[in-house]
């Protein structure tokens, strides 16, 4: 059982925490999150124009690239973590444009030697998979894809074919860190996604507190968090992992006591 | 590329592709509505009714059919071959952007959307979206890095005369591409009732195509006009390439005419070894704003900034279509300065009584080192695809005129 399919197989919603890579000390960063319980880490890797992100998410990908983060240093980040947390699943998520500078087989093959999970790439739809997904594929890493509530029935099918890990519900049809869904609208839309797949839905965008978490932890696999935490960065710096940890933990301990309030 | 296409006209293929270029690299959120819009694209290029209506405005809105003019003085001052304009520079709004805007809000109307969206530059097709949502009664809301509200002032007062909101965009280096980044993640959170006009023949499949169609109105005038008025076609065609717009609409008619040469124009700035918006001179292949093509960029695919003394070329990529018109090499591409281009300004200036924009002043500069090169027979024929006056202000500063 990969690392990603044993995530979801607690019998309980999983927590999925991103963070974006070089934003202050990532290590310490994931290791909070980890110690606050997160079941899946999203590593997020800068991109200089991340076109679905809000300014959070923007920020932190200009303090890091500021700070000189490189696509090395990305996986050297990974590669660290892997070797402290063995059975904790990463995902790399980020745009097009850094994963295949080198070629998709250079990046397939760096992920894997750098212990990656998984990879989510926000602008390379299935019309376009050949760009990375048959190089992950060969590699073994999971493609997670993103649905959203403009994939209508018709398109679904072309989304989940060729996904693997996991199927990330993006919640709204907006930019992260932004909005908040309707729980209503986000559990139908749930419920048909379960109905075209034995995938896990994780559902993401808008969610910044353990109360949301946990209204959508009771429709959904589990719920991804990555604004709020991407703001602890900015506002603390250097002190941001135990305030990271303290959120990672409301959020995980609401998330994963979601589902014995229904089971 | 080993083989020779049949026809370069019948790019790109059903998935959007341009041999390795273009396709539709965007947020799964987009997908469901740019395959709505490929949809009403087809529908409405199937429909005569909406080529009437464009072809209607085209004449009595836009002032089309522009001139095509011989440049009789500055062929003398050149001394080689005869130099011809395709005068798009004398179309409402002063430039060639109206074209496509009038055809992405005829399109936009068809399609039920109520609001329109667009990004600008130097703010040419920030004017032009403006204009055409003023004339058709639509909210206009125009994405423009902070930089350029500050230096083209001219034009984001006409943006708001014309009832349009101008947004400054602040993050990144706060110019064209941070505008577009912006205008995506706002379409993103309005994909309902928005339309997205984009300005140049860049972005997610159909925009490449259908921008292009738009502005082959040019080369497909010039080709006409050339032909009644000298019998046969130029020998070499020259337009300046930002994200290359105006060069695709007067190439594209010409494409399969294996005797005419083609020549695109990039800005190289401060010069190809400092900073430049040289894409297919400096850059490499990568993926952003939705399309495969040049970028200039990193080793690790960071987007660069890009610098060019015209607002309008300052970008990092280039549109899909002509990254691969160079690798089949079809049309070649070189690269003209910032200082080439103020001289090409001036010369303009005077040879001919025309005041060009920036933009156009690359391609002259290039058409005057090629003409002197070229037999007295020869012809090459340019677009002059926008007017100065947005530019004298930053003319006269690097003149070091004070104003």
């Amino acid at each position: 059982m990969s690392r990603l399919t044993a995530a979801f197989a607690k019998g309980r919603p999983a927590f999925v925490a991103f963070i974006t890579a070089g934003d202050g000390d990532t290590a310490a960063n994931l290791d909070a999150l980890v110690a606050g319980g997160a079941d899946v880490i999203e590593l997020g890797m800068p991109f200089t124009d991340p076109m679905a992100d809000g300014p959070a998410i923007q920020n932190a990908n200009l303090r890091s690239l500021g700070a000189g983060t490189t696509t090395a240093d990305v996986l050297a980040i990974a590669t660290a973590f892997r070797a402290r947390h063995p059975e904790v699943p990463l995902v790399l998520m980020g745009y097009a444009n850094p994963m295949v500078r080198r070629g998709p087989d250079w990046f397939a093959q760096a992920a894997k030697a750098a212990g990656v999970d998984g990879v989510i790439c926000v602008d390379i739809p299935p019309e376009e998979d050949d760009a990375l997904g048959p190089a992950l594929r060969t590699e073994g890493i999971d493609l997670i894809r993103l649905a959203t509530p403009t994939t209508d029935a018709a398109r679904l099918p072309a989304v989940l074919e060729g996904s693997s890990g996991f199927v990330y519900y993006v919640s709204v049809a907006g930019i992260t860190g932004l909005q908040q869904a309707a729980t209503g609208s986000i559990a139908s839309a749930v419920a048909r996604l379960k109905a075209a797949t034995d995938l896990p839905i994780a559902v993401g965008f808008g969610v910044r507190t353990a109360e949301q978490a946990a209204a959508i932890a009771q429709v959904a696999d589990g719920v991804v968090v990555g604004s709020a935490l991407v703001d602890l960065c900015e506002q603390h710096g250097a002190n941001a992992p135990e305030h990271i940890q303290a959120l990672a933990a409301s959020i995980s301990e609401a998330v994963h006591a979601a589902t014995r309030e229904t089971a | 590329m080993e083989s020779t296409p049949n026809s370069y006209r019948n790019q790109p293929d059903e998935r959007g592709h341009f041999g390795d270029y273009g396709g539709r690299y965007v947020a799964e959120t987009l997908m469901p509505l740019i395959f709505e819009l490929e949809t009403a694209y087809r529908a409405a290029k199937a429909d005569p009714a909406f080529q009437a209506q464009f072809d209607d405005l085209m004449e009595h809105y836009v002032g089309r059919p522009s001139p095509l003019y011989f440049a009789e003085r500055l062929t003398e001052a050149l001394g080689g071959a005869q130099v011809w304009f395709k005068r798009d520079e004398l179309n409402h709004t002063g430039a060639h952007k109206i074209n496509n805007c009038i055809g992405q809000i005829l399109l936009a109307i068809r399609m039920g959307k109520t609001k329109i969206i667009a990004e600008t530059g130097a703010g040419q097709h920030g004017v032009a979206t403006a204009t055409v949502c003023a004339r058709f009664g639509l909210p206009c809301t125009i994405f423009m890095g902070a930089t350029d509200v500050s230096r083209q002032q001219p034009n984001v007062f006409r943006m708001k005369l014309l009832g349009a909101e101008v947004i400054p965009v602040t993050s990144g280096a706060a110019t064209l591409k941070d505008a577009m980044n912006e205008a995506l993640r706002h379409w993103v959170a309005h994909v309902e009732d928005t339309f997205y006009i984009i300005g140049t023949a860049a972005g997610p499949h159909p925009y490449p195509e259908l921008v292009r169609d738009f502005q082959s109105v040019i080369g497909k005038e010039a080709r006409e006009q050339m032909l009644a008025r000298t019998g046969r076609l130029p020998d070499l065609l020259v337009a300046a390439i930002g994200g290359g717009s105006n060069a695709i609409g007067l190439f594209h008619p010409f494409l399969d005419d294996a005797d005419v040469r083609m020549l695109g124009v990039e800005a190289a700035g401060h010069g190809l070894d400092k900073q430049h918006a040289a894409s297919l001179a400096g850059g490499f292949p990568g993926v952003l704003h939705g399309n495969k093509t040049y970028l200039l960029q990193d080793e690790d695919g960071q987007i660069a900034e890009a610098h060019s003394i015209s607002a309008g070329l300052d970008y990092p990529g280039i549109g899909p279509e002509h990254a691969w018109l160079k690798d089949t090499g079809r049309v070649e591409y070189t690269a003209v300065t910032d200082d080439e281009a103020l001289d090409a300004f001036q010369l303009l200036c005077r040879t001919e009584g025309i005041i060009p924009a920036l933009e156009p002043s690359h391609a002259i500069a290039a058409v005057a080192k090629r003409a002197k090169e070229m037999d007295r027979d020869a012809v090459i024929l340019t677009n002059l695809c926008g007017r100065g006056d947005k530019d004298i202000f930053t003319v006269a500063e690097a003149l070091g005129v004070e104003m």
